[in-house]
Order: structure tokens, then C-alpha cells, then sequence
């Protein structure tokens, strides 16, 4: 009862905090010191935290799966929705099933190849934690932004300005799509059978169930005790319990304590297990699984299958300039370490203040689908600011420091005169340069006292601030170019400062 | 049904009369002290040599106090430049000490309360925090207002208006009694210069209009908004001679401790840029929205028409 408790509670802290980092678009939670997102066990493979790993297999190895029950946000969610479910069906019962073996390692064995020959599109799709953060960031956020809005509106009616109105935008499509897609098919199967996702696709749930099956920890029944009244497994969200056998799946179970406190006998414990150990028997797979499994993988399909179509309503808008590279945010090194490493949480996207990354379409291929891309549609990049970096749980944006950022080159500005107002209407403007915060944009003499933009590309840091202000319409006069390797920006050098003594008005 | 419709639409296009109405009338209501030609009182300060909080209180007093221009119980805007994250040495925004003292000057004569605001470029949080000025404002008694958000902007006419006919401006100065501007002195790399009247962009919600469509001429034109600022508070402590109006580091920036009020937009913007001119090269008429203010009457940039006092600390 205790554990449960402390269970319960564990997992409540973490699904709050982990939700609230991609709702926080107000930057009110400081978190880039809250590491529940590096201590994810994906992220922290993909980052080298070699620490974190071994502490997290270790945890397993000594206590089963304590990981999906308190520091998964994927799985605390699925609980969330079996309770949501409870609600409106009273009788809601799991019952035991065996495992499906092929399907749980062929998903891993398909995350794992996939992500070796370069595609970690997978890995990003059924990683549990980035899947939650997209459910979150794509989902959840913008209610929690439309929310605020409403409460900005009265209190500023009053004259309080504690609340602040925000735009509400979406990202980006394909990734709404799939957020909504995980969302439908996890919690469908979480409201109706319990921890499916866990013990089916999720690659992290069979990587730690190979671990728990050896744990020192594990829940037993006592044979002599026990009266197979089944109310274990009826309770057992992990579908793990077979209680005509008296049986458990080690590698399933998720230590969530339901069952030691249901048990009115007493009769399954959780207990020091290296002295007898004892497996279950492998069952045959049955066709309703091979059909949810077919289901999933139609919903998958389905998923891609408007990715590419919305492509394809992509390239049909009409641009005189296209962007040849995508902007990937400081820190990423270069587009290949990018996609090697993230798995499109969006953290970086929900926590970004200037509201400049979204996820990708297909602008690093499919195999990058949903990473962070840099767009100047609604700000631009803050010279000063290195939130992104410091977020990323995954290493995908290695954490830079100010002065590391501004020596990073993302991308390098390009002019399309023809497009500039200046030369058009040969009126004045210099918003680009007024933006830039090196002045690789700057303005030189033109014509009849107009001044017009030069570039000093070395020195330019790819900010976007340039390409966010162009007023020209329909396409703008100037435009950062991304670097498929980021390249190191030269450093300004200072104005000389002529000292001039100022001692009368001048007038 | 259609007779529903109807009354419908006539009920709306009744209530948005009424707005328009409303609004317009406000603004009639709300005129600024228009400075009188050579009439003995003083027309222009201009005070030099001193901290920005003190060559404030010293103007105020040549020009009457506070209390002429803020009446007690009355609803004060007071719109700094806070147009970049950067710090107050760098001088792209609006020394905090100085906003901070009119607050307080705004409060002593009796204002219901003052409201600080500024459509900032960089991120407004980071601007309005590290320009040091939402921690000043705050503390000598003003309520920082957000921009960032078109909501917090109503759509006015601008009759006088040659390009921009038309502009979305922040409630802040719509629904206030009084509202003082307060620069901060900086070249322009796209305007040639950033004064008075270039800070009106900061109270508007589409900049971008300005820059596609002759944005000397639109900032002349946001000037003739029916309710100028009572007062231009011209901040010229540390003044950016180069690179702005963002600046890169502080080899931009000069300490020159200078400070230039009036009530003249024209006049106030003409002395300060003939005070930058001894900074860096600046002829007066390549600053052409200066000129185009003077040719919608909205000031002089003749200044031996006026009453000009100065002051050296």
C-alpha cells in the first residue's frame, strides 16, 4: 500500500512537471535545470549520459519496471486514461493475455535497424517520451494557450497585466497528425486493455522488460495462499497476472502495486526473487492481436501517407526563392547529427520564446520527419538566448553557451535586390539591418539619400531577424540560407570610437 | 429568416457606429498642450551634464512641473523605447532612470496611474527585463502593459495621414488621458535617425506597413494621431552613434548626458538631431520625416521661433 502510494504519487510529480515544461510557453518553469527529460531512458542513450543509462537498467534490474510507472510520461498518461475510462465504465476489468513476443521485439528490431541505416523517424514515432511530448506540445498546448488567453482578457479588462495574451498558432500539420493519431490509438488501447503500447510497439517497455525479467524485486504468488480468485489480473493493467497459474510476466509487469493491493489473501507479494526464480510459459500469439497489429501499422501508413501529401500542397505554393537547406537550431552541429539524435519531443519547440522552431515537415527527408526546423514566420532567433540547447534531453542541440552562439554560423543571409522596397519603391526602410544583431546586414548609400542593405556574410549567425521583418510582399527581399553543416561565424569587429567631446547643445 | 438577418446585420453595423463614434470622440476630447510661438513661457528644454533622473526634475521645473501637464486622477501612458534585449549601457532603449523618475513625477501630481508599454522588435520579456526598465517603472509605481499580442490594439483613422490613412495603436495610449513619449536618441541605419517621432512605431501594431510604404512619410503620419503626446522626453544620457538602432556593443554608444523636452515634436526631434550632428554626421534634412511633421503642422523646425532654454549641470 505504501509503495503503491509512493508510486502514485512519484508519477502524479512527474507527469505534472513533464506536461507543464511543454505547456510553459512563459517560460515560468526553469527548465533547463529540471533534467525529468534527460533521465528518459531514449534520450538518454542518444546523448551518451552513460551514467543515466546504467542507473536506469540498474533500477530495473534491482526493482522490474519501476521506469514506466513513475518516470515514463507515456505510460503515467495511459494510467491517466484508464482512470478517465473508469469513470464512465464502473466494471472496467483487464484480463490476462500472453504476451506477443514477434511483436514486441519486432518493433524494437524495427526501431533498432531503422535508426542504424539512418532513419530514426521510427524511434521519434514510438519513443515513448518524445511521443508524449509531441501529444503535449501539439495537442494540450494550444487549449492551455487559448486558456490563458481567456484569463488574460478579463484580467486586463481590469487592468492587471499579470496575464499576458499569446498567439495561438499551429506548428505544423504532419505533426499535429501524428500527435493526434498517438494520442486516439494509445489511449483507445489504454482506456480498454491497460498498458498495451507498453508490452506491443513501445521499444523502451521491451528493452526494460528484457532487464526485469531477472530483477531482484518481483511480484510472486504464494501458491499455498493464494485461492485464484483472479482479482490480480483483473486489476493487472499490464494484462502480466495469470492467476490459474499463478503466474507472473516478469517482463511485462510494471510495478504498479495494483495487485499486491487488491489482494485480499495477501497472497502476491512483492519480493526478493535471486533465491527461486521462476519463468512463464511462452504462448502462441492469436489472431485478434495479429489484427491490432495490422492496425497500427495502417494507422502508420495512414500517418506518412498524409505527410506526403501535404508535401506535395507544399512545393505547389509559389516562391521566387526557395530555402535550398533547412535551418537547424544552434547547437545541432550539422543536419546529420540532427537527425541522428533527435527524436522530435519538442521540447526545444514548446519551450523556444521566440517561437521559431517547429517541427519538420519533410525539409530534412522523411528520416528526419518531425526534428526541429528553424522558421522566421513568427520571430526570429534571440541572439542572447540558448534555451533550445540547454532543453534538448537528447544531445541533438549540444548545450552552447552565449558566447559559443554567437560564434555559430546556422545559416547565411542572402539579398534578392530586385525584391527589396528600396529598389522597388525607392523609399526608405533598413528594417533588416535595424533586426541584424552583427550587421552583416547593413545599410550603404543608394540613391537620393537612400540607404540600401550590403551583407558581410562572415559574420552573419543565420538569427532570421533580417528575413522575419523584410516587409516585402508576396516574397521577402532577404532570406537565410541554412548550413547543412554549421560553419563558426567571424565575431564582429567594433566601430572605431572616435571620442568626441560634446559641450554645447549644437543648436 | 431573412428578416432576422437583417436585424442582425443592422444591429451590428449599429453597434460598430457607435465604436467608431466612441472612439473618435475620445479622441477629440484629448488634445495635447500645443507649445505657443515665442509667448515667454518656455517652449523646449534642453538640459546637459547631469544624471538622467535629475536633468528630468531640472526641465520639468523650467517648464512648470508636472502638474501642468498630468491633472490629478488622470490616466498616464508613458512610452519608453524598449525595443531590444539588451542592457542599459548599450543604449538601444530608454534609460530606466529616466522612465522611472517621470513615473514617479506622473504619480506626485496626481495620476491615477501609469501604464509603461513599448511594441518591442526582440522578445518583450527579455526586452522589457534586461533594458532594466519594467524593474524601475514597477517599482516607481507604474503597471507594465504587454504589446506583443494584436488584441491590445484598436484601429483609429488618421485623416491628416498622406500614406497611412489608417493604424492599429495599443490601448495604452487609445484609453489614456495624458501620454508622455520618451526616446531614446540613436541613429537609424533605415530612418537615419530614432527620436520622438520614429517612437511612435513602438504604439502601433503593423510596422511592416510603415517600411513597405515610404516609412518617412508614415512616420510623419502616425504624428498626426489626434492625441500627441503631451510631452517628448528625449533621452540623450548615453546616445548610439552607430550600428542602430540596435547596436552591437558599447563602441557604438557615446555618454554625452543630455536630455531634451517639449511638447513640439518637431522641435524637440530638430534640436536633438543637431545635438547627435556634433556626434556623427547628420544633416538635418536627410532626416525626412522631420520636414514631413513640419509640413502637417505638427511642429516647427524653426527653433529660433521658439523659446528655447538651456541648461548646463
Amino acid at each position: 500500500m505504501i509503495l503503491k502510494r509512493l508510486r502514485l504519487f512519484l508519477g502524479i510529480l512527474t507527469l505534472l512537471i513533464l506536461t507543464f515544461l511543454f505547456l510553459d510557453f512563459a517560460g515560468l518553469l526553469p527548465a533547463e535545470h529540471i533534467p525529468l527529460a534527460d533521465i528518459q531512458l531514449v534520450p538518454a542513450l542518444l546523448s551518451l549520459s552513460l551514467g543515466t543509462v546504467a542507473a536506469l537498467f540498474l533500477l530495473t534490474l534491482l526493482f522490474g519496471r519501476i521506469y514506466c510507472s513513475v518516470l515514463c510520461p507515456m505510460g503515467l498518461f495511459q494510467d491517466l486514461t484508464a482512470r478517465f475510462a473508469k469513470l464512465f465504465k464502473k466494471r472496467l476489468k483487464y484480463t490476462y493475455s500472453p504476451e506477443k513476443r514477434w511483436l514486441r521485439y519486432g518493433s524494437l528490431a524495427a526501431v533498432v535497424g531503422s535508426y542504424v541505416a539512418g532513419w530514426s523517424v521510427l524511434l521519434s514515432l514510438l519513443e515513448p517520451y518524445s511521443a508524449f511530448g509531441r501529444m503535449v506540445t501539439h495537442l494540450l498546448r494550444p487549449l492551455y494557450m487559448a486558456g490563458n488567453n481567456l484569463i488574460a482578457a478579463v484580467f486586463n479588462h481590469f487592468g492587471n497585466y499579470t496575464f499576458y495574451h499569446t498567439e495561438v498558432f499551429m506548428l505544423a500539420g504532419s505533426s499535429l497528425v501524428v500527435s493526434l493519431l498517438t494520442f486516439l490509438l494509445i489511449g483507445y488501447f489504454a482506456a480498454r486493455y491497460g498498458r498495451t503500447f507498453c508490452n506491443t510497439l513501445c521499444p523502451v517497455g521491451t528493452v526494460l522488460g528484457m532487464v526485469s525479467r531477472f530483477s531482484m524485486f518481483k511480484f510472486r504468488v504464494n501458491e499455498e495462499t493464494c485461492n485464484q480468485c483472479g482479482v490480480c489480473a483483473r486489476n493487472c493493467k499490464a494484462s502480466c497476472i495469470d492467476s490459474k497459474h499463478e503466474t507472473v510476466d516478469d517482463s511485462r509487469c510494471v510495478a504498479c502495486f495494483n495487485c499486491t493491493t487488491v489482494c485480499t489473501k495477501k497472497a502476491i507479494r512483492y519480493e526478493f526473487s535471486w533465491k527461486n526464480s521462476k519463468s512463464m510459459p511462452i504462448e502462441e500469439e492469436s489472431v485478434s492481436e495479429r489484427r491490432r497489429f495490422l492496425t497500427t501499422v495502417g494507422v502508420t501508413l495512414l500517418a506518412a501517407g498524409t505527410q506526403v501529401w501535404a508535401s506535395g500542397m507544399h512545393l505547389a505554393t509559389n516562391k521566387p526563392w526557395k530555402r535550398k537547406s533547412p535551418l537547424s537550431p544552434p547547437g545541432a552541429h550539422s543536419t546529420e547529427h540532427l537527425n541522428a539524435h533527435c527524436t522530435a519531443c519538442h521540447l526545444c519547440v514548446a519551450q523556444c520564446p521566440s517561437k521559431i522552431l517547429k517541427p519538420s515537415f519533410l525539409e530534412y527527408g522523411i528520416e528526419g520527419m518531425m526534428q526541429p526546423v528553424m522558421d522566421f514566420s513568427h520571430g526570429f532567433c534571440n541572439y542572447d538566448c540558448t534555451l533550445c540547447t540547454e532543453v534538448c534531453p537528447t544531445e541533438a542541440l549540444t548545450k552552447l553557451t552565449v558566447d559559443q552562439k554567437h560564434a555559430t554560423q546556422v545559416g547565411i543571409v542572402h539579398f534578392v535586390r530586385t525584391n527589396c522596397v528600396v529598389y522597388t519603391d525607392e523609399t526608405f526602410c533598413g528594417a533588416c539591418s535595424e533586426h541584424c544583431p552583427t550587421q552583416a546586414v547593413h545599410m550603404v548609400p543608394y540613391k537620393n539619400g537612400l540607404t540600401i542593405p550590403e551583407l558581410t556574410t562572415a559574420i552573419c549567425v543565420g538569427c532570421g531577424g533580417c528575413e522575419y521583418v523584410c516587409p516585402a510582399k508576396p516574397s521577402k527581399a532577404i532570406y537565410v540560407e541554412g548550413n547543412p553543416i554549421h560553419r563558426i561565424a567571424t565575431l564582429f569587429t567594433d566601430t572605431h570610437n572616435k571620442e568626441v567631446k560634446v559641450d554645447s547643445f549644437g543648436f | 429568416m431573412k428578416r432576422r438577418d437583417f436585424l442582425k446585420a443592422a444591429a451590428v453595423t449599429g453597434l460598430a457606429t457607435t465604436f467608431k463614434l466612441t472612439e473618435g470622440m475620445d479622441l477629440m476630447a484629448q488634445r495635447a498642450v500645443k507649445p505657443s510661438l515665442k509667448s515667454g513661457k518656455t517652449d523646449l528644454v534642453a538640459v546637459m551634464g547631469g544624471e538622467p533622473a535629475q536633468m528630468f526634475q531640472k526641465a520639468m521645473a523650467e517648464l512648470g512641473g508636472m502638474g501642468k501637464y498630468v491633472k490629478k486622477g488622470q490616466k498616464v501612458c508613458v512610452k519608453p523605447n524598449i525595443g531590444w534585449d539588451k542592457t542599459p549601457e548599450l543604449a538601444s532603449n530608454t534609460n530606466p532612470e529616466l522612465v522611472a523618475e517621470i513615473v514617479r513625477q506622473c504619480l506626485k501630481a496626481g495620476a491615477a496611474e501609469v501604464v509603461v508599454f513599448d511594441n518591442s522588435c526582440d522578445d518583450w520579456r527579455k526586452a522589457y527585463k534586461n533594458s532594466g526598465i519594467e524593474a524601475a517603472a514597477t517599482a516607481a509605481g507604474a503597471k507594465m502593459m504587454p504589446a506583443k499580442e494584436a488584441t491590445y490594439y484598436r484601429e483609429i483613422a488618421l485623416p491628416k495621414g498622406v500614406v497611412l490613412k489608417s493604424a492599429k495603436v495599443h490601448q495604452a495610449i487609445l484609453d489614456s488621458d495624458v501620454w508622455i513619449n520618451v526616446p531614446v536618441l540613436k541613429n537609424h541605419e533605415g530612418a537615419l535617425m530614432t527620436i520622438s517621432m520614429k517612437n511612435h512605431m513602438g504604439i502601433v501594431w503593423d510596422r511592416g506597413f510603415f517600411h513597405r510604404n515610404d516609412l518617412q512619410q508614415c512616420i510623419a503620419d502616425i504624428c498626426t494621431l489626434n492625441k500627441p503626446a503631451i510631452l517628448n522626453v528625449v533621452d540623450a544620457y548615453r546616445v548610439m552613434k552607430t550600428n542602430g538602432p540596435r547596436g552591437r556593443s558599447t563602441s557604438d554608444v557615446a555618454n554625452p548626458k543630455a536630455l531634451f523636452v517639449s511638447s513640439d515634436i518637431v522641435a524637440v526631434d530638430t534640436a536633438a538631431t543637431k545635438f547627435f550632428g556634433q556626434l556623427e554626421n547628420m544633416p538635418l534634412e536627410s532626416v525626412k520625416h522631420i520636414a514631413l511633421a513640419q509640413a502637417h503642422h505638427l511642429g516647427t523646425m524653426d527653433l529660433s521661433k521658439l523659446n528655447v532654454k538651456k541648461i548646463q549641470l
